[in-house]
């Protein structure tokens, strides 16, 4: 029954989050309106941690398989890719890496400075 | 048999979290860096469809339900995010800069390799959502007016990328602090990367988690700018 009550509560935040995407003319989907929701609710207590983690954790470790449908439909867009398959190859590969470089430095130069700073 | 299976409603879901079972077995037994769960488990299903000769839309039939999940799954992302709180709160601004600072090299990068293949100004368009999560990535691109199916495919590509080599770049790059690497993760591969983050740690998955959504937003608003340039 812990694990329902738990899942009922993940479900009608995402509740909230799909009325507020159809609400908001912004292209932010439900689920991201609906982490924020969730993160805020923690961090204020109106919804305690033990009321939703075992079913978060469980379906954040399942989460790898929900994204099988969607990627078996590249299957499907083959054909109208093409025309600038290696295109949309190479600067998906390559782009990633240099926005994994970027934002990883960025983040790890700013950390060592503060610590830096606050050791003199 | 393949009229028999196509129309069954739990072939889709069936063969999906079989193929995974599969695939974690699989990389189990060979620890090789392509043996990914998730890479083996699409590659055994596309296989599957092709040798019956079941449509997608057959498959999907089933399948749906599993995309179904993704809304609550990404909703819970808060949870660990919401556990790492403290690290959060004592590292805003660096992590906050992280993902700028991703963000803006993204439509940097998209931009000088579309001039370089001689894109046009619709599949320029149509890759600058390629980084963010895919529910975004699609609102994004029907708003730019690109190719939304192929933003779709590059989006899977990168996460796919993000989920076999996220671990592996930030060693080769020298990135070696847990927040930095989950962000680097997460602004560069979105929900697919943040599910590799999970396993490298909690730090690294909750700030992973954090750059989805941060970098999804962001990336409308850069987008807007970006799409101007061709």
């Amino acid at each position: 029954m812990k694990y329902i009550k738990q899942f009922e509560i993940i479900l009608a935040i995402s509740l909230i989050g799909e009325l507020l995407n159809r609400l908001i003319p912004l292209p932010i989907p439900a689920s991201i309106y609906g982490m924020t929701i969730l993160f805020t609710a923690l961090c204020t207590g109106i919804v305690k941690l033990s009321a939703v983690k075992e079913t978060g954790h469980f379906l954040i470790q399942i989460m790898p398989m929900m994204f099988i449908p969607a990627t078996v439909s590249l299957l499907e867009s083959w054909s109208i890719m093409q025309n600038f398959l290696i295109a949309i190859i190479v600067i998906s590969l390559v782009s990633t890496i240099i926005v994994l470089f970027a934002s990883g430095h960025a983040t790890q130069i700013i950390i060592n400075l503060k610590k830096k700073e606050k050791k003199q | 048999m393949t009229e028999i299976l196509s129309n069954s409603l739990f072939f889709g879901v069936g063969i999906s979290v079989g193929t995974y079972i599969l695939g974690t077995i699989i990389k189990k037994k060979i620890d090789f860096f392509l043996f990914n769960p998730l890479l083996l488990a699409i590659t055994m299903t596309i296989a599957t469809l092709l040798i019956t000769g079941i449509e997608y839309s057959e498959y999907n039939n089933g399948a749906k339900y599993l995309s179904y999940l993704l809304t609550p799954a990404t909703v819970a992302l808060a949870i660990p995010l919401y556990e790492q709180v403290t690290i959060l709160k004592k590292n805003l601004s660096a992590i906050l800069i992280g993902i700028a600072s991703g963000v803006i090299t993204s439509g940097l990068s998209i931009f000088a390799m579309a001039l370089l293949f001689g894109l046009g100004h619709t599949e320029y368009v149509t890759l600058l959502p390629k980084s963010i999560t895919t529910a975004i990535g699609i609102g994004l691109s029907q708003e730019l007016d690109g190719y939304v199916a192929i933003t779709v495919s590059a989006i899977m590509m990168t996460g796919l990328f993000g989920n076999i080599a996220g671990g592996l770049l930030c060693r080769l790059l020298g990135i070696k602090n847990p927040i930095a690497k989950g962000i680097a993760i997460g602004t560069a591969s979105h929900v697919m990367g943040t599910s590799k983050a999970m396993e490298l740690g909690k730090v690294e998955g909750a700030m992973s988690s954090l750059s989805v959504a941060v970098a999804g937003c962001m990336t409308v608003g850069a987008a807007i700018l970006f799409q101007q340039l061709i």
